[in-house]
This record gives structure tokens, C-alpha cells and sequence, in this order.
């Protein structure tokens, strides 16, 4: 005897957000993986290591549109993954739904706050301000830019 | 007649030194996940304060060598040490989820690729901590 098997009822095509949530955490993963390993070896052990960071050289680094492109997708892509993990985290241990939905409120607030806050940094950045400080100024940057 | 004898029948069982029921608990699949969490949950918050600090090179380049100034003391350089451990461990073993994720053997491997994680992390840190230490020494002097 046959047995027929009633077809599944499919509901209205839906987006899935949450697959597409998945997806980003991988492929973003995977792209971080070289730009932050790439940043901590530029930042923190090539040349003098943690003791050469200082104003000077974030301007030698940012006057190339190489590094300005790195760290503004780094900004992006770490933010968001690091957002969308700690919302899964709030969605694991927080059950009160207040207190889940005011969680991942400030979440998102601060994720996007620093989103727009170091795309401006890195966009709106200036090597050689007038309010310098004498001595704090990559000379010959400024120099070469006829500063 | 069989006879019970009361105290093999009410002997408690005792509790079995690893939770039962599931291979999954204590193992590990547990304990990667585990640190994938925390590490994941501390990147996230040194990076909220990160992008605060770098911001201030919009200030004034003062104000941000000040502040960067303040960094540059072996405390904050074992904090930099511990920074870097925990994202290479939540790097290599993001990537070992992916694997297990899309490789179609992933699953099967996942046991070794948490080790091959765990050796590539004291490779990495065996050549980074030397040379942190390093500058945290010449910090001082
Ligand atoms: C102790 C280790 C670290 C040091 C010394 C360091 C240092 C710096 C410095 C000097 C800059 C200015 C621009 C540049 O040099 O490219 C910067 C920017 C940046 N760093 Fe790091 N960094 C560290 C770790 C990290 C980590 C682990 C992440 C990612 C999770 C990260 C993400 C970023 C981002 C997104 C920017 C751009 C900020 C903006 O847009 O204003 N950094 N970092
Ligand atoms: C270095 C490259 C990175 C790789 C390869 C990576 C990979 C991953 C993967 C595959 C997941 C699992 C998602 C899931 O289970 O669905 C994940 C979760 C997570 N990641 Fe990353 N990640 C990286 C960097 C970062 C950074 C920079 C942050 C913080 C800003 C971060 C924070 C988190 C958090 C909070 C979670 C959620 C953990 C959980 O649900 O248990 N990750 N990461």
C-alpha cells in the first residue's frame, strides 16, 4: 500500500536573515583573519613594535590609500562580526525580553556609533594639522605635501 | 528464592566523573567553543575602546600621543601579549569551524583540528611573546 505523504506546507519565500547572519560570520572571518594578522604584524612587530606607535606614524601609514582601504574594511568587517556574535550571545543567556531587546539595542548603537566615528577618522584625517604640538608631526610627510 | 540483598539495591550509583549522556560535554568540541566565546566577547570590547582611542588623532596629534603614552608600560604590554593570544586562538579556530562547516570531512576531523589549532597557536605565540617581551623590556629601561 502506498503512503502518501502530504507535501509540506512551504510558507510565503521568506529572506533569511539569520542564514545570511551565518554566512557572514564565515566569509567575514575569513577575510579578517588577513587584514588583522596583517595590522598587529605592521603595528606590533615589525619595526620597534608597540613603542614606534605614536601620531607620526599613523600619518606615514594613512598617507597611503592601501592602508586607509585596509583599516576601513577592518573597521567594517570586525565591528559587525563582532556585533552579530555578541547578539547571538545576548539571545543564548538573556531571556527577559527587555532586557534582551535593550541589550541588543545598545549593540547596535555602538557598533554603528563606531562604524561612522572611524570612517570619518580614517576619511577626514589630517597629517599635518595647524593645533600640532612642536615635535609630534612626520616633518618631511608635511613637507612633501608642501605643508 | 532469590534474595535482594537491601544494600547492593540502594547503594547509590555513583556519579560518573564526566557528564553522561552526550560526547560532547568536557570535550573538545566544549572547551573550543568555550574559549571561541570569551575570546570573541574580549576582542569585541578592546576593539569598542580601540576605535575610541585611535579617534583621537582627530583631536590633536598631542592629545593622542599623551594618551598612547599612557599605554607604553609593561602592564599595558602583557595586556597587548594577552590581546594577541586570544585572537589568534579565535582565528585559527573560527577558521577550523568553517572547515567543519564546509569541508565534507570537517566533522570527522574537527577532534585533530581543535589540536592543529592549539599547535599552531604555541607556534605563533612562541615566536610573538619573545619579541613583546622584548619591547617591554627596552620599555622600561
Ligand atoms: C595591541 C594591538 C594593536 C595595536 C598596537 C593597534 C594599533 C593601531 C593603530 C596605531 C591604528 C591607527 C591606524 C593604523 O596604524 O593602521 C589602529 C587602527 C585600527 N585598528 Fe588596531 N591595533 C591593535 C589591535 C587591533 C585589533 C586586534 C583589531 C581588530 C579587532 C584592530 C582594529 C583596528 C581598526 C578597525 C583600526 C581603524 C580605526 C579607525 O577607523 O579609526 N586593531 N590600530
Ligand atoms: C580573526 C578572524 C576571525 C575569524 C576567522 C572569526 C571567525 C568566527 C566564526 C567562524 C564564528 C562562529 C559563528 C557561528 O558559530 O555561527 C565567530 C564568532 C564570533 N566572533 Fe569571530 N572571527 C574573527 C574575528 C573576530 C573579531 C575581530 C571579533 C570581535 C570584534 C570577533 C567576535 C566574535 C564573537 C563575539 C562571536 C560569537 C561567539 C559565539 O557565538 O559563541 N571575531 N567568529
Amino acid at each position: 500500500m502506498a503512503t502518501t505523504i502530504e507535501a509540506p506546507r512551504t510558507a510565503r519565500p521568506r529572506r533569511n536573515v539569520e542564514k545570511w547572519g551565518w554566512i557572514y560570520m564565515r566569509a567575514s572571518g575569513v577575510v579578517l583573519v588577513v587584514l588583522i594578522f596583517g595590522h598587529l604584524f605592521i603595528n606590533l612587530v615589525a619595526g620597534e613594535g608597540v613603542k614606534q606607535v605614536d601620531f607620526a606614524f599613523i600619518a606615514g601609514k594613512w598617507a597611503n590609500p592601501f592602508w586607509m582601504v585596509w583599516d576601513g574594511l577592518m573597521l567594517w568587517l570586525a565591528l559587525i562580526h563582532g556585533g552579530n556574535g555578541m547578539r547571538t550571545i545576548t539571545n543564548d543567556y538573556v531571556t527577559n525580553p527587555t532586557a534582551n531587546r535593550l541589550l541588543k539595542g545598545a549593540i547596535l548603537v555602538a557598533v554603528v556609533l563606531l562604524i561612522i566615528l572611524g570612517t570619518l577618522v580614517i576619511t577626514t584625517f589630517d597629517p599635518c594639522p595647524p593645533n600640532a604640538a612642536p615635535g609630534t608631526l612626520d616633518v618631511s610627510l608635511c613637507r612633501a605635501l608642501g605643508r | 528464592m532469590v534474595s535482594l540483598r537491601p544494600e547492593t539495591v540502594t547503594k547509590p550509583v555513583a556519579a560518573p566523573r564526566r557528564p553522561a549522556g552526550t560526547v560532547y560535554r568536557g570535550h573538545e568540541g566544549m572547551w573550543s567553543w568555550v574559549l571561541h566565546r570569551i575570546t570573541g566577547v574580549a576582542i569585541f570590547f578592546f576593539l569598542l575602546v580601540h576605535v575610541l582611542d585611535t579617534a583621537l588623532v582627530r583631536i590633536s596629534p598631542q592629545t593622542y600621543n599623551g594618551v598612547i603614552e599612557t599605554y607604553k608600560n609593561p602592564i599595558m604590554g602583557l595586556g597587548e601579549l594577552a590581546l594577541v593570544a586570544a585572537i589568534v586562538f579565535h582565528a585559527f579556530n573560527g577558521l577550523r569551524i568553517i572547515l567543519i562547516d564546509f569541508w565534507s570531512v570537517g566533522t570527522k576531523h574537527q577532534r585533530a583540528m581543535f589540536w592543529i589549532v592549539i599547535a599552531l597557536w604555541v607556534v605563533l605565540m612562541a615566536g610573538f611573546a619573545p619579541r613583546q617581551l622584548m619591547v617591554i623590556m627596552t620599555e622600561v629601561q
